[in-house]
C-alpha cells in the first residue's frame, strides 16, 4: 500500500461525503421536491454551472483513454481534442436563454419533460425516456469499471474491493444529496481536475528538459509524431475533422449535458458560465493530451498507453503531490457517473413513474421512489460492473453517439424552427439511432469507430436524423395545423 | 411566440454557430495548412511546430478572447422568469 498517494485521495473522498449531507438538508426543506432533486431548484450560480457542465462531460475518457491514445499518436491526437474547445461555448450559446426560458415556462425537471411539452406525443417520451435509461446505463457501467480499475491501480487494492469503496463513495452523496450534492462536488472535482492539469503539464515539461528538448526526442523517435496525421499516418483530415460532430457540437444533444442548460439561477451566471468554461475546457484538453504526447520520451515503451496518466504522475511528481493529481481522474470518473446516475433515475422517477403510473403521488410518497430508484439504478449498476456483460461493453462504445444523433435536432430545432413537430421528432429519434446501430454492425470497426467516407460513425446518423426531421415536419405540417396539434 | 426575449436569445444562439465556424476554420486552417508540409521544413516556435502552436495554442487563446468579447460587448441580460418576473 502506498501511503502518500492514498491520504489525498482519502482526504478527497471524505470532502466529497460532507457536500453530500450538506445538500440533503435542501432535500428535505425545499417544497418542491422533484425541482430540487434532480435539478438543484434551478439556483446555479456561473462557476458551479461551468464546473458541472465541464465534470459531467470530461470522463474517464479525457484522462484515461484520451492521453493515453495521444500517447501512442503524437500531437495528431491533441489537435483530435481539441474539437471539445466547442463545448466550452457552444452548448450554452445554443441551447443559451431560449432553453431555459421555455424549460422554465414548461416547468420541465428534465429534458424529456420539455420534448414531452414541445412535442405533446406520448410515443417521444417513451422512446426517448428509453434511450436515455438504456444508453446511459451502460455508458455508467462502463464508467464504474474504469473508476475501480483506476483506485485498482494506484492503491494496490483488488478490483472488487476498490470496485466497492467506489460505489460507497459515489452512491451515498448522490442518493441523499441529487443534483445539488452532485452540482457541488462536481465544482471541486473540476477544480482538482484543472489544477491536476497544471501540475503534471509543467512537472513533465521540465522532467523532459523542456518542449524544444521533448520535441526532437519525439521527432528522433518517429517524425510522424509532430504531424498532424499520427502515429501511422492514418489519422486523416476528415476523419479528425469529423469529431468536431462527436466531441464538439454533438454534445449539445447529451441530455446529462443538456439538463444543466435548466439549472442555472439567472442570465449572469450562464454569462460567467461560458468564460470559465470555455478557458477551463480548454486548458484541461490542451494540458492533458499534450502531456500524454510528451510523457513518450520520458516513459517511453508502455505496453497498455491507457496507463500513461498513472505512470507519469508517479514517475515525474513527488508521492504526496501524485495522489493529488490522480485525484482527478478519480474526481472526472465520479462526476460523470454521477450525473449519469441521477440522470437515468428522473428519466424512470419523472418521465416514466410520474408521468404515466402514477401522476397523483404525494411529495412525500414521489420522494421515497426517488430516493429508492437511485438507490436501485446504483446498486444494480455496481452489480453489472462486477463482471461486465458482453452487451454491455458493446452499448457503452455508441451510448453517446446514439444518444446526440437521437437529441440534438428534436432538441436544437424544437427551440428554434416553430414548424418542427412530433412527427419530425420521432423520424429523427428513430432514423437516428437506428441507422447509428446499423452502421455500427455492418461498417463501423468497434474500436476505430470509422464509419462510412472515412468519417467517425456518428456523422451519418446525424445527417440523416436532420433530414428526417425537416422532411416529416414539412410533410405534416398542414395537417398538423389543421387538427391543432403541435 | 413573440417574446422580446427571444430575439435576444435568437442572436446570441447564431454568435454561437458564428464562433464555432471560425473556431472550426481556424484549428483545421493552420493545422493542415503548415502541418502538411515535410517535418523537415517545420518552423519551430518555442519549442513547438508551428502548426500546432499556431491551431492548437493560439487558437484556444483566441477562442478564449472572443468568448470574453461576445459575452461582454453583446449578450444581454434578460429575466428567465415567466412575464420577466424575478421572484422564482
Amino acid at each position: 500500500m502506498n501511503w502518500e498517494v492514498i491520504i489525498p485521495l482519502l482526504v478527497f473522498m471524505a470532502v466529497v461525503f460532507m457536500i453530500g449531507f450538506w445538500a440533503s438538508r435542501y432535500v428535505y426543506q425545499r417544497s418542491n421536491f422533484l425541482q430540487e432533486y434532480f435539478l438543484g431548484s434551478r439556483e446555479l450560480g456561473g462557476l458551479i454551472l461551468a464546473m458541472t457542465m465541464i465534470a459531467t462531460y470530461g470522463s474517464a475518457s479525457s484522462f484515461i483513454g484520451g492521453p493515453g491514445a495521444a500517447y501512442q499518436e503524437g500531437l495528431g491526437w491533441v489537435l483530435l481534442s481539441m474539437s471539445q474547445v466547442a463545448t466550452g461555448y457552444f452548448v450554452l450559446m445554443i441551447l443559451g436563454k431560449k432553453f431555459a426560458i421555455m424549460a422554465r415556462k414548461y416547468n420541465a425537471v428534465t429534458l424529456v419533460d420539455y420534448l414531452r411539452h414541445r412535442y405533446n406525443s406520448t410515443l417521444v417520451v417513451v422512446l426517448s425516456a428509453m434511450s436515455i435509461i438504456i444508453f446511459l446505463f451502460s455508458a455508467m457501467a462502463a464508467q464504474w469499471v474504469g473508476g475501480a480499475r483506476l483506485i485498482g491501480v494506484v492503491t494496490g487494492l483488488s478490483y472488487t474491493s476498490a470496485l466497492f469503496i467506489f460505489a460507497v463513495a459515489v452512491l451515498i452523496y448522490v442518493i441523499i444529496g441529487g443534483f445539488r450534492a452532485i452540482a457541488v462536488t462536481d465544482a471541486m472535482q473540476g477544480i482538482i481536475m484543472f489544477v491536476g492539469t497544471l501540475v503534471l503539464l509543467v512537472a513533465t515539461i521540465i522532467a523532459g528538459g523542456g518542449m524544444g528538448n521533448i520535441m526532437s526526442d519525439l521527432a528522433a523517435e518517429n517524425e510522424m509524431l509532430i504531424t498532424p496525421f499520427g502515429a501511422e499516418g492514418d489519422l486523416t483530415a476528415v476523419y479528425v475533422s469529423s469529431f468536431w460532430i462527436l466531441v464538439g457540437v454533438g454534445v449539445v444533444g447529451l441530455p446529462q449535458v443538456a439538463v444543466r442548460a435548466m439549472s442555472y439561477k439567472d442570465s449572469r451566471s450562464m454569462h460567467r458560465a461560458l468564460i470559465i468554461g470555455t478557458f477551463v475546457t480548454a486548458f484541461m484538453m490542451f494540458g492533458m493530451h499534450l502531456a500524454g504526447t510528451l510523457a513518450r520520451p520520458i516513459i517511453p515503451g508502455l505496453e497498455v498507453a491507457d496507463n500513461v496518466m498513472p505512470t507519469l504522475a508517479m514517475t515525474v511528481l513527488p508521492a504526496w503531490l501524485a495522489g493529488i493529481v490522480l485525484a482527478a481522474p478519480l474526481a472526472a470518473i465520479m462526476s460523470t457517473v454521477d450525473a449519469l446516475l441521477l440522470m437515468v433515475s428522473s428519466a424512470v422517477v419523472k418521465d416514466v413513474y410520474h408521468n404515466y403510473i402514477n401522476p397523483k403521488a404525494s411529495v412525500k410518497k414521489i420522494r421515497k421512489v426517488s430516493v429508492g430508484v437511485t438507490a436501485i439504478l446504483g446498486v444494480s449498476v455496481v452489480l453489472f460492473a462486477l463482471s461486465p456483460p458482453e452487451l454491455l461493453i458493446t452499448l457503452n462504445l455508441f451510448a453517446f453517439g446514439g444518444l446526440e444523433a437521437a437529441f440534438v435536432w428534436p432538441l436544437v430545432l424544437g427551440l428554434y424552427w416553430s414548424k418542427g413537430n412530433r412527427h419530425g421528432a420521432l423520424a429523427s429519434i428513430i432514423l437516428g439511432v437506428g441507422s447509428y446501430i446499423v452502421i455500427y454492425i455492418f461498417a463501423g470497426e468497434p474500436l476505430g469507430q470509422m464509419g462510412p467516407f472515412g468519417m467517425h460513425s456518428v456523422v451519418i446518423p446525424v445527417v440523416l436524423s436532420l433530414i428526417g426531421y425537416v422532411i416529416a415536419s414539412i410533410a405534416t405540417h398542414k395537417k398538423v395545423m389543421q387538427t391543432g396539434y403541435v | 411566440m413573440n417574446d422580446p426575449r427571444f430575439k435576444i436569445a435568437n442572436r446570441e444562439a447564431l454568435i454561437g454557430v458564428g464562433l464555432a465556424l471560425f473556431n472550426f476554420i481556424w484549428w483545421y486552417a493552420f493545422a493542415y495548412g503548415l502541418g502538411s508540409q515535410p517535418v523537415a521544413d517545420y518552423d519551430f516556435i518555442f519549442g513547438m511546430p508551428a502548426w500546432f502552436f499556431y491551431s492548437c495554442l493560439i487558437g484556444s487563446v483566441i477562442m478564449i478572447i472572443l468568448v470574453v468579447f461576445m459575452v461582454k460587448f453583446f449578450f444581454k441580460e434578460v429575466p428567465l422568469n415567466e412575464k420577466g418576473d424575478e421572484s422564482s
